[in-house]
């Protein structure tokens, strides 16, 4: 039996496992879940020496309080997280993009993200749990994924099936940069809002509400009037598409989205600031800057390169 | 037999089939959808087929724009047989903690709620698509009287199983969701089981759908 595992002492806001999520099932409704800040979770893997799409535990604002019990096992979190590991005798504040080493009986707090949502624990070894079509991925809503498509709880275990042998420490030099403008391509239905409206959405600041989640980010700020229908039939959505409902507040769709909506798309977030914009936190401010399609292919070229760049560095 | 192909942001093709929702511009939809699929494309990692729209999401790393749009362009679609079809009935509770925006609706339409549920029930629906949340049936066409409008501000929560009603359209709401149609009504019936990896979804394109009315109580004891 597994004689390495976790007991959450404390689960933390929104812990999910995550990894790069699952395809191909769009058209019966399933969208891509998976890590919502695939730089962050990549690093995190690597760290500690795993295969890059390995599964992490992904957390939001608040992480879990977790005891470990087994032999000497890696662990790394990336993000802008605050975390402390408490040993018998010692307590160590953590870094983030750093390999540390957890002991039988030690203790690992995550106790906040610092201006972010996101953060990612990665440990040197493979938790022993689910697949559903080929990825261990929460989505809550449909409780698809690991851990019976739940969020991790307070008081249940946590296994880890195998340990990496080889545990090396592992360290890279990076800060998470925050953005506030946001660059977009034009959405299939642009044209359906008036004059001021498009002039508001590229010119104003929107504030991220509260009401934001894996599957969706709703923004505050003037609103963005529709002059030809506010419906539209409905049809296939993608991460990142700005839809704007009738009563004129952007929602941008993130990775647990519905797979079909019916409101028009105003615009689509470029791939290349994804990872940066699900790390704004409610109340944070947002400008949306238009680029062409070419535009956008380089620039996440740029940042496929910088990330991959990254974790070969470490 | 696509009418336009455009970019949604920087990794999906929007392929437009056309502006009107009916049973020959979905099937066309549907056969593409399934051709593209059979190819098994490298770098395609999602397609959304709807009314009159497919989607064709792909990993921006390994391809772009220009090149997913001549892969399918080039694509040799034929017309093949009619869609396979299966014919299933859902029960359906309008008890008042159910059916949350009947009165609204009455208002909307201007007709009162026995007539509602006398239009809608029994009669037969066609599968238009799945989707939005796993496993959501659309399901058309009602009756010209009965169309409505989405609410002006989606629901934070739409409870699990859930009946909704939007334009020409029925659906179900197989999760607890956010979500904008018209709540007429519940049903016990589990719509989506992701248990069954191969076929979760039990109503899928091209299905018929009947809804049937039932009591509070036959809801309640619907499993028992």
């Amino acid at each position: 039996m597994n004689k390495n595992y976790f007991e959450v002492k404390r689960a933390g806001i929104n812990t999910t496992f995550q990894d790069q999520g699952r395809g191909n099932l769009y058209h019966i409704g399933i969208p891509f879940s998976g890590a919502m800040d695939n730089r962050n979770f990549q690093i995190s893997n690597k760290l500690v020496g795993n295969e890059l799409n390995s599964p992490s535990i992904e957390f939001a604002y608040q992480g879990p309080l977790l005891k470990y019990f087994g032999d000497k096992i890696n662990f790394a979190i990336t993000g802008d997280v605050k975390f402390v590991v408490r040993k018998k005798n010692n307590n160590i504040v953590g870094n983030c993009y750093q390999s540390f080493t957890l002991e039988n009986d030690d203790e690992l707090d995550i106790i906040s993200t610092n201006k972010s949502v996101y953060g990612y624990l990665a440990v040197s070894g493979e938790f022993d749990i689910d697949y559903q079509w080929s990825s261990c991925s929460v989505n809550t809503k449909a409780n698809i994924g690991a851990n019976n498509g739940k969020k991790i709880e307070d008081a249940q275990k946590i296994y880890i099936s195998k340990i990496n042998n080889n545990l090396s420490d592992k360290k890279l030099n990076y800060t998470n940069t925050k953005i506030e403008n946001i660059r977009v391509i034009q959405g299939t239905n642009f044209d359906y809002f008036s004059d001021q409206g498009k002039s508001f959405f590229f010119e104003k600041e929107f504030i991220v509400s509260k009401l934001s989640d894996r599957m969706g980010m709703r923004l505050e700020g003037p609103k963005i009037e529709n002059i030809v229908d506010t419906n539209i039939k409905s049809e296939g959505l993608i991460k990142g598409v700005i839809q704007v409902p009738a009563d004129g507040n952007p929602i941008i769709m993130l990775s647990d989205h519905g797979t079909i909506g019916g409101y028009p798309k105003i615009a689509v977030v470029i791939s290349a600031d994804y990872d940066k914009l699900v790390q704004l936190t409610p109340g944070s401010k947002i400008k949306f800057k238009k680029v062409e399609l070419a535009d956008a292919e380089t620039l996440f070229k740029l940042y496929d390169l910088e990330t991959e760049n990254l974790i070969s560095q470490i | 037999m696509i009418k336009n192909i455009s970019n949604l942001g920087d990794a999906a093709l929007y392929c437009d089939f056309g502006s009107d929702v009916n049973k020959e511009i979905n099937s066309r939809v549907i056969r593409y959808f399934k051709s593209i699929q059979k190819e098994n494309i490298d770098g395609i990692n999602n397609l959304t087929p709807s009314y009159n729209k497919l989607i064709v999401s792909f990993d921006l790393k390994k391809k772009n724009f220009q090149t997913i749009k001549k892969l399918i362009e080039n694509l040799n679609v034929i017309d093949s047989d009619e869609l396979a079809s299966n014919k299933i009935k859902i029960p359906v509770c309008c008890d008042e903690k159910f059916s949350l925006d009947i009165k609204r609706l009455e208002e909307k339409l201007k007709i009162n709620r026995d007539k509602i549920y006398q239009k809608f029930f029994g009669k037969e629906f066609f599968c238009y698509m799945t989707g939005f949340i796993a496993g959501m049936p659309f399901l058309g066409d009602l009756e010209k009287e009965m169309r409505a409008n989405r609410l002006e501000t989606p629901r934070v929560k739409v409870p699990k199983g859930s009946v909704g009603l939007t334009e020409q359209f029925a659906n179900v709401y197989t999760f607890e969701s956010p979500g904008g149609w018209n709540i007429i009504g519940n049903t016990p019936l589990v719509i989506f089981d992701g248990s069954k990896e191969n076929n979760p979804n039990l109503i899928n394109p091209g299905d018929k759908v009947i809804f049937e009315q039932i009591t509070k109580d036959q809801h309640n004891n619907y499993y028992e």
